[in-house]
């Protein structure tokens, strides 16, 4: 991978840091007229999602990672690895535990996934923001209770457990804010 | 926003005007006479932390000037007396919020004047600009000692290493002491005296002279050199100007000795201005404002690209 100097740390640029992939957030430019200049840099480590805040001398570099956010179909898991394809390609992509992380409960068969690949291998892996599931466990549904009131848990068939509107049943359709992990509406029926 | 239109507003651009004609207007006050020295000139600083436009021309490469001080000087030893110029100075590579590689400076030199006449000068335009009604002068080991409890004179660069990472300062790669003092300047002491309106900051390092003399201070050698800070915003350098030619040859030469151990192109010496040393400069204080943070700041705006017509991406 090429080297970038400071000057060209623009946001979103993906470098390497400490051997870790990090995305540039911020750049802000400080020098004292007869001084030193530095570069303050906001950078989020792409394996940790944490923010970083470093201090790098003007004209310093660091090398670029090989970094791709790519749209891929989730296929299906062998307890190990999960598996992702590319839609156009029809390439395979395996993902460890440690990449799908969080998105383990909203994987759901032939859904795109937004999947950061690091030197070819998935980092991680984003769910699309809202995602349309099965309610395949939950408390029998109260007729007529349409209006307003409590909520339940309910668990959907890639196994996340929403809180979910008391009137719903067990082979209905919702939509999820998978950002929040909340109950958005009720989907149509598949 | 469209690319062809200005980065600063008309409104702006009106207060430029008036602002350009109200230095002039200070200065003419103060039987202080404009002069307009070339842009383009042969020879260029030394200085290590700054970089040049190379310009090629028919007649060999130029230097855009990084800031008039060479050519004023030849002007006051040639006796011209009390002299000022307002106009566009050059420094590669200097972007970003309140930077902008082409900026416009105004420097004035006072004959037989020392930094401190100077630096009440310099607090009469910036506070009268600024409708800020006081002023305070600090040394720099006093800063350094209230904002980071170390004292700069005896400190060793470990020492000013462990004030940065006490401050919370993560710097990437090694430091000198002076790096350090840098990165302390600009990453707590300028955020530290944002609120104490108009600054002068006095006693720099001996290391930091550059074109100041060095004078006793409390049993330490330090530059006859200020700097001005309104806001927190750097707005003025000044010096009680080193006249020795030898003198300047030696920091020239060692400048040129960091700039070859950085890998930096080495400069060729000005010899024009150290045969005007030689035939005399008169005892002079000179000093440079930055005319855009100036404006920025009077205008209350936190980007030098909103006082500028077409900041350096719209130029």
């Amino acid at each position: 991978m090429p080297n970038f100097s400071t000057n060209e740390f623009k946001p979103g640029l993906k470098v390497m840091l400490d051997n870790e992939p990090c995305s540039i957030l911020e750049n802000e430019y400080v020098k004292p007229g007869k001084g030193q200049a530095f570069n303050r840099v906001k950078l989020r480590n792409l394996r940790s999602g944490r923010v970083l805040e470093k201090t790098f001398k003007s004209g310093d570099s660091l090398e670029g990672a090989d970094v791709l956010d790519i749209d891929l179909e989730y296929s299906y898991t062998d307890g190990e690895f999960w598996y992702f394809m590319d839609p156009n390609t029809f390439e395979q992509h395996s993902a460890d535990k440690a990449a799908v992380a969080d998105a383990e409960k909203w994987l759901k068969e032939q859904e795109k996934f937004e999947v950061t690949l690091f030197n070819g291998a998935p980092l991680t892996v984003t769910p699309p923001n809202f995602i349309e599931l099965e309610i395949t466990e939950t408390d029998p549904g109260l007729k007529g209770d349409t209006a307003q009131g409590g909520s339940k848990p309910a668990t959907l068939s890639t196994g996340a457990v929403v809180r979910v509107p008391l009137f719903l049943s067990e082979g209905e359709v919702i939509r999820v804010d998978t950002r929040s992990g909340e109950y958005v509406s009720r989907a149509s029926k598949v | 926003m469209s690319e062809w239109e200005p980065s600063a507003g008309i409104y702006e651009l009106r207060a430029r005007a008036a602002m350009l004609a109200d230095v002039r207007a200070f200065m003419s006050s103060r039987s202080v006479m404009e002069v307009d020295t070339p842009s383009l000139g042969q020879f260029a600083i030394t200085d290590p932390n700054i970089e040049l436009f190379e310009v090629a021309t028919s007649d060999g490469t130029r230097f855009l000037q990084s800031s008039p001080e060479y050519a004023m000087k030849r002007l006051l030893a040639s006796g011209s007396g009390d002299i000022f110029q307002l106009g566009k100075v050059f420094r590669s590579g200097e972007h970003g919020g309140r930077h902008n590689p082409e900026f416009v400076m105004l420097e004035w030199y006072r004959v037989d004047w020392t930094h401190y006449q100077l630096i009440r000068e310099v607090a009469e335009l910036i506070a009268e600009t600024l409708r800020l009604s006081t002023w305070q002068i600090w040394s720099l080991d006093a800063l350094l000692e209230h904002f980071c409890q170390i004292n700069l004179h005896d400190a060793a660069e470990l020492e000013l290493k462990v004030a940065a990472e006490n401050a919370g300062i993560d710097v990437v790669g090694d430091l000198d002491k002076l790096d350090y003092l840098d990165l302390l300047m600009t990453h707590v002491v300028e955020p530290g005296i944002a609120s104490w309106g108009l600054v002068f900051i006095v006693d720099f390092l001996e290391q930091q002279a550059a074109l100041s003399r060095i004078i006793e201070r409390g049993g330490n050698s330090v530059a006859a050199r200020f700097e001005a800070y309104a806001h927190g915003v750097e707005l003025a350098n000044g010096y009680w100007e080193e006249l020795n030619p030898d003198i300047l040859m030696r920091r020239f030469e060692a400048d040129n000795d960091l700039r070859a151990s950085r890998g930096q192109l080495v400069r060729k010496i000005d010899e024009r201005l150290i045969s005007a040393s030689r035939a005399g400069v008169p005892d002079c204080a000179g000093v440079a404002v930055g005319f855009d943070r100036l404006l920025m700041l009077a205008q209350g705006r936190s980007e030098l690209s909103q006082v500028i017509p077409f900041s350096w991406p719209l130029a």
